[in-house]
């Protein structure tokens, strides 16, 4: 399996690094209610193709990536860095302010 | 007389081998059952020899999209074992190993179970407290466990390195002297043989592409075949779960699909005669009757319905197996294949009633499902014929994800790809 990282272009697999499903919205962090805290750690839709999901360039640029893979033929759809606009999973935050995980991927692509 | 005895092997001889019967009928679906079991693996055909066996039910169909034995049942390493920690593993695993010291008897069908042992190599003094109190857990469930020391090793498995230059030490072994390795393809075809002796339909090629629903209630499943009802609907589909699962409705589950592989070397003269196991990173090896080695490592980690892996982990798998035998360093590769695993949140399988009223799920067996073999198809036979869980199965619930009555052997919490 070949994933073409957006820096650092087409990488071995043994690069990356698998941090899982992407399809799951983290509900948000003052949130009480358990069931929705419990569908996030423990569910998951698991699906037979097209999976959205993160890996980390763990042995290249390090940069989160959100990529879309089929479960069945291995083949990538789509690679982008985790983070950028319209990549992200997670739930509006309350507040945007404070650190984000990954830097804004604009102005960075080669 | 047994079908299967010495009279009837020399009568057969005699006559040409034409009295044989086939070990299971290719048999027609009905349109109605008392209970349809949806995957003909090692675990569903299971659940159908011990609903005929132990509670009388054989009004019952077993549903097998491909042949008998083209799933798990077919891809494992064959090892049974029950060296657990925790005391809900050691009851189930170890009341599997008790099934299977009796499964060739019991089915009357030869299922080559030898009970060789397994030894866990430890590599430093940490791991060594780590893998002798689980000894100590398994003696004091009831198991049997021995620690081995190094030069004890050195006679037990001959070929692993035991230098002190090695690059993980070996420091001593846990060995489980009652585990083994069995024939994995006999045991789909012994309790195939055993159900359908016993009146179950076992039908092939038969794909399950929906669920028949009255309101909440699932009533039947739509195949391949046809429409067939049933009063209970049971799952026991290992790495398609998640398939399946959807085809009912049910999007989430506490299940990632994941590939691992397997590998089979050219086979050797008798090289090592236990199951050996590397604590150093994650090998498990043993030499089958015809002389090949057959060992496997980690998952390749990442969501996967495709049977076959990657080439990082065969370099890691071949790797470790040059670091524990370096003798072995020369051994050609015969095959490898991979398999699908429904890797739970835990580590640990699922066996209830539900999810939904008229149905009974068997999952979540991450790459530890031949070993359960009979113990899962007698639990399962047990909740569906009670419509409640034997107390041996009762603590593997769907809903214990959500009640933190989690049962994790390794303590990786929810992250499928470390169990």
């Amino acid at each position: 399996m070949l994933i073409t990282c957006p820096y650092c272009g087409p990488r071995d697999l043994a690069e990356f690094s698998y941090q899982g499903d992407a399809n799951r919205p983290r509900p948000d962090q003052h949130d009480t209610d358990q069931a929705r805290w419990n569908a996030y750690v423990y569910d998951r839709s698991n699906p037979a193709g097209p999976h959205r999901e993160y890996w980390q360039h763990a042995g290249g640029c390090r940069k989160h990536l959100l990529i879309v893979r089929s479960t069945l033929t291995h083949a990538i759809e789509s690679v982008a860095f985790a983070g950028a606009q319209g990549a992200t999973p997670q739930a509006p935050r309350r507040a945007a302010k404070g650190r984000t995980k990954t830097g804004p991927a604009k102005g960075k692509k080669p | 007389m047994a079908e299967y005895s010495l009279f009837s092997l020399i009568k057969n001889a005699w006559n040409g081998n034409r009295d044989w019967k086939p070990a299971w009928r290719k048999a027609e679906p009905k349109t109605d059952y008392d209970v349809v079991i949806v995957g003909g693996g090692g675990h569903g055909l299971a659940t159908a020899y011990y609903l005929a066996k132990e509670h009388g039910i054989t009004n019952v169909a077993v549903l097998e999209k491909g042949w008998l034995g083209s799933g798990n049942i077919g891809r494992n390493t064959t090892i049974v074992r029950s060296n657990y920690l925790l005391p809900e593993s050691i009851r189930f695993y170890d009341f599997s190993v008790k099934l299977w010291e009796e499964l060739a008897h019991d089915l009357n069908y030869n299922v080559m179970f030898s009970q060789r042992g397994i030894l866990n190599l430890a590599h430093s003094p940490a791991q060594a407290d780590d893998y002798i109190r689980r000894g100590n857990a398994m003696l004091h469930g009831g198991g049997d466990a021995e620690w081995l020391t190094p030069a004890e090793i050195a006679k037990k498995a001959p070929g692993v390195d035991l230098s002190a230059s090695a690059r993980f030490p070996v420091v001593g072994g846990l060995l489980q002297p009652r585990a083994g390795t069995a024939r994995h393809d006999a045991v789909a075809w012994g309790y195939a043989r055993g159900a359908d002796r016993r009146g179950v339909d076992i039908v092939e090629n038969c794909e399950v592409t929906g669920f028949l629903r009255e309101g909440d209630r699932v009533v039947g499943v739509k195949s391949t075949r046809g429409e067939i009802r049933a009063k209970k609907i049971a799952v026991a589909v290992a790495g398609s779960t998640g398939r399946v699962m959807k085809l009912a409705g049910i999007d989430a589950l506490p299940i990632e699909s994941h590939v691992l592989q397997a590998f089979v070397t050219e086979s050797l003269k008798p090289f090592v005669d236990t199951v050996v196991t590397f604590g150093g990173g994650h090998l498990y090896m043993s030499q089958s009757d015809k002389g090949s080695l057959v060992f496997g490592g980690d998952l390749d980690g990442y969501n996967s319905y495709a049977q076959r892996g990657n080439l990082p982990v065969v370099e890691e798998v071949m790797s470790e197996m040059v670091a524990l035998f370096p003798g072995l360093a020369r051994v050609r590769l015969l095959r490898s294949w991979g398999g699908v695993m429904d890797m739970s949140m835990d580590g640990s399988p699922i066996i209830t009633t539900g999810p939904l009223p008229g149905m009974y799920l068997n999952s979540g067996w991450c790459y530890g499902g031949f070993k359960a073999t009979p113990a899962s198809g007698w639990t399962f036979a047990w909740t569906i014929a009670k419509d409640a869980p034997h107390a041996i199965n009762a603590p593997f619930t769907l809903e214990r994800f959500h009640r933190g009555a989690l049962i994790d052997e390794k303590g990786q919490g929810a992250t499928p790809k470390l169990h």
